[in-house]
């Protein structure tokens, strides 16, 4: 919302500075977003030329003596060589001297010389000065304009302009005079109230007009009055620089009007030329596939949802939005039509949106225009046609306006304190909402400490307390609210995260611990991606996505994980490691939303860190990641999320995006899957356009089960054996299907007291051991409770470790 | 010369030449050892006469002490010289790099690091952490939060629509973190001193626009919490954010459809330079929006709003990271650019605690 200084004061009477105006302008709530106080155009004054002379070298060139008054160039004429044709000895115009800076030509002027003949200045044209396209001259002004005076004050370009943020809820400040109401009941000055205008109306709006609605909400109140015999033309100049000054194009008076009023009161009008209606006016639905050229002159398909002014013609306007072309007002308009109507906000704002038609009307009517003020404002731009185009005012027609009634709200003045914590005495409460147009009732004429508050017909934000709490706090002045300690809890804050969110804080710093880096990737990716990694159902599918491969809700952290590295890739960084901790999607509810830590390594990105090393050198250095890497980052989370390790089990093979050889599960007991990690597969590194050594893991955070809830914090007591403890290594030949772990396991069981620990230390193929066979050497940590043991003890038990082994792997000593 | 004194400086001539380890135990062994030359005549003294035993046998103990102790000396500074050799032959170039710890390398986002810096302020002051879905029904979103329905409210949000269900209702990408108040309302009852951080989602994307992004957004509901009450917890928070003395904050009057009073805050900042300091500077920024929760929230979440009362705020997380640690551009935080992620993110064991500073 903009408007100038001057525009403000036809409705503040105000002694103010402009600084003044805009900080209470902020301070109540109308966010000051731009001033321009014109400073620009303060170095232009106007200038006489007493004499023009032909320049000695060029035919279009005039070198003038320039008078600018007593105080320019200590009252002496300026020397200033001009190519204007209108040039001439006598002519009054806007002078600029060196060290001005002239908007139109983005130039500070210097003292210049042209063709051998110094010049100390320019006399400006319209362009130059950004007033308008004119640029075939230098500006001429009459006679009477006063040699060395402000050109800006002069030509109204002075004039601040101030612009507003306007807040969605305030309606009445998309008008000057609402906003002058608001900055005069903050007692900066006061408000001009206008008289209505006595009207001398002669016959009757003879135009037919109904409302013929299913629902009289979409258009609750129609004005329409006709003025005979205008004279339309150029509005004045005074309504051209103001409607200038705030961005709109001046047309011709009567649709000048219309926008003034919109400005002004916060009112729009529409008009239309009578002559070019065709029968009566019918405020109905638009019929599916109707159109109308509309006055941006383009072309718009409506439907049942648009309400519409039709004639017989048809679609003369879309109601509330946009006038019509054809029934416009142009020069040759004599009898005018005018319009002041209210319309159904939401209606409106649907209409405009599906349109795609953005005006100062549907600005205005899907914030909700003043119903009481339908007819005055039908008065007010009668009169203004009257004054500008002249012609005779019929009686208006009033149809479907079942006139307003005021929300009531039962106000205890306490509720100010209660909520903002201000101490604001009755009086001054009382007084604040009546001039806002608030009317004050209840006990006493409203005396009372409960009051009945009537909210005036242009705030319909108002609703309830709170709203009567804010018109108080605002106007009183919120800086006036001291910061007031929150109540203290009197005690020591116990823990305050849940067990998801101290899991997702440790994972990310367990992971980051382990050199990688976490990267915030987006929640939607391509649909393909989504597919291929077990998502893409349609409930997860944007219906409006910012990009095509931003559509879906991703099942999985790893596609964009992956993508993420080939980019890295791509710029030559090529060995990364990243992970992220955050959200996947199974459906769209709340539960559907699992809590992911999911990783990547690339290239040579190992946790020892990547690249070739000198310490590596015998080894090729550089060794790509793999299967391993990934199943120990993946470990690494469960055991920083705490979870007992024992219970872990690892099974072979994962989800379909990894490699099937090279992949794993990772469960707690039969039903939880806490997660996957592996190699990728082929076929989806290709799908996703990546390539290089990967290896990737996920852990469903969420799948992990709360912690046993413990008693006591004190640990369980701790035995030291006085033992000396032992190792054993054990080699089984086995078929190279058996899986390591089941040879572990079988080894640990054969005494769960005795034996500590279970490491494998060396895993062997070769063709010495037979096809499809494969050697696993391990070392059994063994380690006495209450006696040493014996040579027959250590005999029992490693019979028991190597035929447990046999029993359940096959497997057999290697000789 | 006697026989012993000839045998004497015979032995201490080879002590003497011994080179190495090995060869000075051949001289013990010549000397000492079970037919060594010293041992040879120990024998002989069971066949001496006493007398005889008195001088020659201790003429032969005295050379057996003195050559033992030769030996034992000469033994120590081989075996030291050849520790020093083995020492020098074991050299090695310690200017060679080794590899940096993995913690060293690893980089915590600033996001995550943000939140863990919110979680450490507001802890203090009895808050806990609140979250809640990504993918909100329209209800949560917009009509518990007293949007009605066609406000033009709903339109500035750029709302992320999914496709409509059989029943016609569209889910939703959140809009703000606001759906958690009324789940939170619904789920616990006051006093509540939450905070929510989270991601959320709109239709836009420029240098400060990020079609997904993050808030954090607080709520305090009892039955006497007031404006004055979220002046000094936001005061105190953006003092503890940004790690200054003191901070200048100007509440303006706005308008969420939320909140009623509601606010827009703006903090006094220097902007003069390259990077924006706060607590000094004559400048204002706006970093936060907030109000007292509106009476139809609270009846959403179940509460008469005649007897609880509160208010509720909410910031851009990503802007106040921008804020405080100098990023350009918000569109980097979700690029996973390896080079911005050394450059901006944090040390894994760099945690944020009230004791030790929120950075370092």
């Amino acid at each position: 919302m903009k408007f100038t200084l001057s525009w403000l004061k036809d409705h503040l009477e105000t002694d103010a500075t402009l600084d003044q105006i805009c900080e209470r302008l902020t301070a109540i709530g109308l966010e000051v977003e731009d001033v321009d106080d014109k400073a620009a155009y303060k170095p232009f004054v106007i200038a006489k030329i007493l004499t023009a002379e032909q320049h000695p070298e060029a035919d279009r060139l005039r070198v003038l003596s320039v008078d600018a008054g007593p105080n320019v160039n200590g009252g002496k004429p300026l020397q200033i060589v001009c190519g204007a044709p209108n040039a001439r000895a006598g002519l009054i115009g806007a002078l600029a001297r060196p060290g001005d800076y002239v908007p139109g030509l983005d130039v500070t002027l210097g003292v210049g010389k042209i063709r051998g003949v110094e010049s100390h200045g320019m006399m400006c044209s319209e362009k130059e000065l950004n007033m308008s396209d004119e640029h075939n001259g230098i500006i001429d002004l009459p006679e009477n304009a006063l040699v060395g005076t402000s050109f800006a004050a002069y030509a109204g370009l002075d004039d601040p302009i101030i612009e507003i943020n306007l807040t969605p809820n305030r309606p009445d400040c998309t008008s000057i005079y609402g906003i002058a109401r608001d900055l005069a009941a903050s007692g900066l000055g006061r408000l001009k109230v206008p008289a209505a205008p006595a009207l001398k109306l002669e016959g009757e709006t003879t135009v037919g007009l109904t409302i013929d609605l299913d629902d009289e909400k979409l258009c609750p109140g129609f004005g329409l009055r006709l003025v005979r015999g205008v004279k339309n033309g150029p509005s004045p100049a005074w309504m051209q620089t103001r409607l200038k000054a705030i961005g709109l194009r001046p047309i011709n008076a009567l649709v000048d009007i219309t926008n003034y009023m919109t400005f002004d009161q916060g009112r729009p009008m529409h008009v239309f030329d009578a002559a070019k209606v065709k029968g009566d006016l019918t405020v109905r639905r638009a019929k599916e596939g109707e159109t109308v050229l509309a006055l941006d002159t383009r072309e718009y398909k409506l439907g049942p949802n648009n309400v519409v002014i039709a004639d017989d013609n048809g679609v003369e306007s879309i109601g509330g939005i946009m006038g019509g072309e054809h029934s416009g007002c142009d020069e040759n308009t004599v009898d005018v039509l005018i319009e002041s109507a209210l319309w159904d906000p939401i209606n409106i704002a649907k209409s405009g949106r599906t349109l795609g038609i953005i005006t100062d009307a549907r600005y205005r009517f899907e914030r909700g225009v003043d119903p009481e003020y339908m007819v005055p404002g039908l008065d007010r731009t009668t009169q203004l046609v009257l004054n500008l185009c002249g012609g005779t005012p019929a009686k208006e027609k009033i149809v479907g306006y079942n006139g307003f009634e005021a929300k009531t709200v039962d106000f205890p003045f306490s509720e100010v304190k209660r909520l903002t914590g201000l101490e604001v005495s009755t009086d001054e409460s009382r007084e604040i909402l009546t001039r806002l147009g608030f009317t004050v009732e209840g006990q006493g004429g409203g005396t009372g400490e409960t009051v009945s508050v009537k909210v005036p017909s242009w705030r319909p934000d108002v609703d309830g307390k709170a709203d009567l709490v804010e018109e108080v706090m605002r106007i009183h002045g919120v800086d006036n609210i001291k910061p007031e300690p929150l109540e203290n809890l009197g005690t020591v804050n116990g823990k305050i995260l849940t067990t998801l969110q101290i899991r997702t804080r440790t994972a990310k710093r367990a992971l980051a611990s382990r050199g990688m880096l976490e990267a915030v990737t987006w929640s939607f990716i391509p649909e393909d991606q989504a597919k291929l990694f077990g998502g893409g159902s349609s409930a997860l599918k944007l219906a409006n996505p910012i990009a095509a491969d931003m559509s879906d809700m991703r099942p999985s952290l790893l596609p964009g994980l992956l993508t993420a590295a080939q980019r890295n890739a791509d710029k030559g960084y090529g060995d990364v490691a990243i992970f992220e901790v955050s959200g996947t999607y199974e459906n769209d509810t709340p539960e559907g939303q699992r809590r992911v830590a999911g990783g990547i390594r690339r290239g040579t990105a190992s946790i020892n860190g990547a690249g070739r090393m000198w310490s590596n050198a015998t080894k090729g250095g550089g060794k790509p990641v793999d299967v391993y890497d990934a199943k120990a980052d993946a470990l690494a989370v469960i055991e920083a999320c705490g979870l007992p390790m024992g219970n872990v089990q690892i099974e072979q093979g994962g989800p379909s995006w990894y490699h099937p050889g090279r992949s794993g599960t990772i469960k707690m007991g039969p039903k939880v899957i806490l997660g996957t990690f592996g190699e990728f597969h082929p076929k989806t590194l290709a799908a996703l356009d990546v390539s290089g050594a990967l290896a990737g893991f996920e852990i469903y955070l969420d799948a992990m089960p709360e912690p046993k809830k413990k008693a006591t914090r004190t640990k369980p007591g701790l035995e030291l054996s006085p033992f000396q403890v032992v190792k054993r290594d054990f080699a089984f030949v086995v078929g190279s299907e058996v899986e390591a772990g089941a040879i572990v396991k079988a080894a640990t069981s054969a005494d769960r007291k005795l034996i500590t620990g279970v490491n494998v230390f060396d895993v062997f193929e070769g063709a010495s051991l037979g096809e499809g066979k494969k050697s696993i050497a391990i070392e059994v940590l063994i380690q006495p409770v209450d006696k040493t043991l014996t040579d027959e003890d250590f005999e029992a038990l490693t019979g028991k470790i190597v035929a447990n082994v046999e029993k359940t792997t096959g497997g057999v000593l290697r000789a | 010369m006697t026989e012993l004194e000839t045998l004497k400086s015979a032995l201490l001539a080879e002590i003497a030449g011994a080179g190495d380890e090995a060869a000075i135990e051949a001289v013990r062994v010549s000397a000492l050892g079970k037919k060594g030359s010293v041992s040879e005549l120990l024998k002989t003294l069971g066949s001496m006469t006493p007398e005889e035993r008195q001088t020659r046998g201790a003429a032969i103990n005295a050379l057996k002490n003195e050559i033992t102790d030769a030996i034992t000396e000469r033994k120590t500074v081989l075996k030291d010289a050849a520790i020093d050799a083995r020492l020098k032959a074991e050299t090695l170039d310690v200017s060679l790099p080794v590899r940096s710890s993995p913690a060293e390398r690893g980089r915590i986002h600033p996001i995550s690091q943000i939140i863990d810096e919110i979680t450490a302020v507001f802890a203090d002051m009895g808050f806990s952490i609140a979250e809640g879905p990504d993918v909100e029904t329209d209800y949560y979103n917009f009509t518990a939060l007293n949007f009605p329905e066609g406000h033009p409210a709903r339109e500035m949000h750029d709302t992320f629509f999914f496709q409509a269900d059989e029943k016609g209702e569209r889910k939703v990408l959140r809009t703000h973190t606001s759906p958690v108040q009324v789940r939170t309302m619904e789920a616990q009852d006051p006093p509540i001193r939450i905070v929510i951080p989270g991601k959320t989602y709109r239709q836009d994307s420029d240098a400060t626009h990020s079609p997904m992004f993050h808030q954090v957004e607080g709520l305090v509901i009892d039955k006497k919490s007031n404006v004055g009450n979220m002046r000094w917890v936001l005061e105190e928070f953006c003092k503890a954010f940004f790690e200054v003395p003191s901070v200048t904050m100007r509440f303006r009057p706005s308008f969420f459809p939320f909140t009623e009073p509601s606010f827009e805050v703006d903090i006094q900042c220097d902007r003069s330079g390259p990077i924006v300091k706060f607590g000094e500077g004559t400048d204002w920024m706006e970093i936060l929006g907030c109000g007292m929760v509106h009476p139809n929230v609270l009846r959403s979440g179940g509460l008469d709003p005649d007897e609880y009362q509160g208010f509720a705020w909410g910031m851009g997380l990503d802007r106040i990271a921008m804020l405080k640690y100098g990023m350009p551009d918000l569109r980097d935080f979700f690029n996973a650019d390896v080079r911005w992620m050394n450059h901006y993110g944090f040390r894994p064991l760099d945690m944020p605690t009230l004791f030790g500073g929120l950075s370092q």
